[in-house]
């Protein structure tokens, strides 16, 4: 079959200049398997079955981006949700246990690790207490560990117990990290109707309907969007959305063969492609650039829950095409310290926590990313989780938090994680309190959207 | 290895000697030339070539090396590429 000149040449800008990478290549492992009542041959069990699956994962990933001249970003592990597996154990045997999740990790070579996870959006049991209540800890003593909560489900409603606790929990993890600005909360992220297959961090874990060993892969390209819309002369919105689809299209189909080569060298089965975009802290790399490129001023100003939306539905329809697995989340993120347009329209002032809430409801995930004053109330943290869960639950569509009381820190100072989780301005919170809303606690029933057998 | 058919593509400020360089560094490692076309874009040189190796165990690290090196002694760039990348991505 002949290649036409313009479509190499058009591949090699894509990833020259503007950014196209293959944002992770994620394999879930399933640890059921490893679990033993005796906490050392079950931290044993995880270790052996860990490097024993991902040995290769890491020197696959290179071969093959090699192979293509296509950029692997990062390389990941999700595990089963440890809550799920480790219920007889200890606060402080739950810690271990992330322990050596990072160990492993670490002799594996990868750059995170998920599945530090408990999933209670309708009751919690003694044992994914003692883990939400280990996870403070067990963030500040590993590297790459990353935790997640399901504390709501549109199925199930929101368990206002668990978001009062994660609020604590947020503020401990802050605490016992506050000499890196509170970095732990970074790794740490409470979901509403949380996928099982996505590979993004600090979200992933490997969900239990899942095969034993899988490649999910995410693809990121928020710079290419940028500038297909860009180069486009005086477009209307239809026009817009036609060029965001096409090139998602494109996006897609690099992440699908690059997954679908790693999965068959590492025998491994085949997940799904997260077709996000992903922004990252490098100027070009932002999705607030794409919104800002449809005509709005500054992200975050009237008209960018629309704009946002329209990038969203384009991005799905161009992806969906591309690919017969499509999962995970899927969408285009919008977390304030990775991404540069982002930060930006927080400093100039158009972006607030209230307008980042009202686009999540049309974004992939939630208000991500995002540093509050240190003396910021668990409760108003809580609060602020609640709602970005009820508008999950609402939408029947994944919501989460990934929020940063940092330690110290006022109104508009900065704080700086480097990496991909960039930096971002301290962003202000609601004075007024919601402390007795939250303390109330039980559960929000489900919604009648639930009801739908 | 499904193919073994690379896509070299070559950029850069044009001077003589460009193809002659790249493509002993083929004929070094037994790279065959399936498709050759040459442009002056802008004053920028660019040559795409469709190549394969019949080799078994084709060293495409060891290539790529070589390819590397001969680029920064030309001061162009270039990438050697599968061409599965080309096809998958911009067709059904």
């Amino acid at each position: 079959m002949f290649i036409h000149p313009e479509e190499i040449m058009e591949t090699i800008q894509m990833i020259s200049s503007m950014n196209l990478d293959i944002r992770t290549v994620t394999m879930g492992i399933n640890l059921r398997d490893c679990a033993h009542p005796d906490i050392e041959t079950f931290n044993d069990n995880i270790h052996e079955k860990m490097t024993r699956c991902a040995s290769k994962l890491v020197d696959v990933a290179d071969e093959v981006e090699q192979m293509y001249g296509i950029p692997i970003i990062n390389k990941r592990i999700s595990v089963t949700p440890i809550a799920t597996i480790a219920e007889t154990f200890t606060q402080e045997e739950i810690v271990s246990i992330a322990r050596t999740l990072d160990r492993a990790a670490n002799e594996i070579g990868v750059d995170f690790i998920g599945g530090f996870t408990a999933l209670v959006h309708k009751g919690m049991t003694d044992g994914d207490r003692r883990l939400i209540n280990a996870i403070p800890e067990a963030l500040a003593v590993t590297e790459k560990v990353c935790s997640s909560v399901n504390v709501a489900t549109t199925k199930a409603g929101i368990n206002m117990n668990a978001v009062n606790l994660m609020g604590k929990v947020i503020k401990e993890t802050a605490d016992l990290t506050r000499d890196r600005e509170g970095i732990g909360c970074a790794k740490l992220v409470v979901f509403a109707n949380a996928p099982e297959d996505n590979p993004f961090m600090a979200g992933a874990f490997h969900g239990v309907g899942e095969a034993d060993c899988v490649i999910n892969v995410g693809v990121s390209g928020p710079g290419v969007v940028n500038s297909a819309i860009r180069d486009l002369d005086n477009p209307d919105l239809g026009e817009i959305a036609e060029c965001i689809k096409k090139t998602a299209f494109k996006i897609t189909r690099m992440g699908e063969m690059t997954g679908r080569e790693v999965s068959r060298r590492l025998e491994a089965d085949f997940g799904v492609v997260d077709l996000s975009l992903a922004p990252t802290p490098e100027v070009g790399d932002s999705v607030a650039a794409i919104l800002e490129a449809m005509g709005l001023e500054s992200c975050g100003t009237h008209g960018t829950t629309a704009a946002l939306a329209l990038l969203n539905d384009a991005v799905k329809k161009g992806g969906a095409m591309a690919s017969s697995s499509v999962g995970g989340l899927s969408g285009a993120f919008i977390p304030v310290s990775e991404d540069a347009g982002m930060i930006e329209a927080v400093k100039r002032g158009s972006l607030k926590l209230d307008k980042l809430e009202a686009m999540t409801s049309v974004c992939s995930v939630g208000l991500d990313m995002i540093a509050v004053p240190g003396d910021t109330s668990s409760y108003t943290i809580s609060a602020i989780m609640a709602d970005e869960m009820a508008i999950g639950m609402i939408n029947r569509k994944t919501t989460a938090v990934r929020i940063i009381p940092a330690p110290g820190k006022k109104t508009g100072d900065m704080v700086e994680y480097g990496g991909l989780l960039g930096s971002c301005p301290v962003m202000p919170v609601h004075k007024f309190s919601s402390e007795e809303f939250v303390k109330k606690a039980g559960r929000i029933p489900a919604p009648i959207q639930a009801l739908t057998n | 290895m499904t193919s073994t058919r690379f896509v070299i593509t070559v950029i850069g400020i044009d001077k003589v000697g460009i193809v002659a360089h790249i493509t002993n560094v083929l004929a070094q490692f037994e790279v065959n030339i399936v498709d050759i076309s040459q442009t002056i874009m802008e004053d920028l040189f660019t040559m795409i070539m469709l190549t394969e190796s019949k080799e078994k165990g084709f060293d495409l690290d060891a290539f790529q090396n070589a390819i590397n090196a001969a680029g920064d002694e030309l001061g162009v760039e270039i990438q050697v590429q599968k061409d599965d990348v080309f096809r998958f991505m911009h067709r059904i």
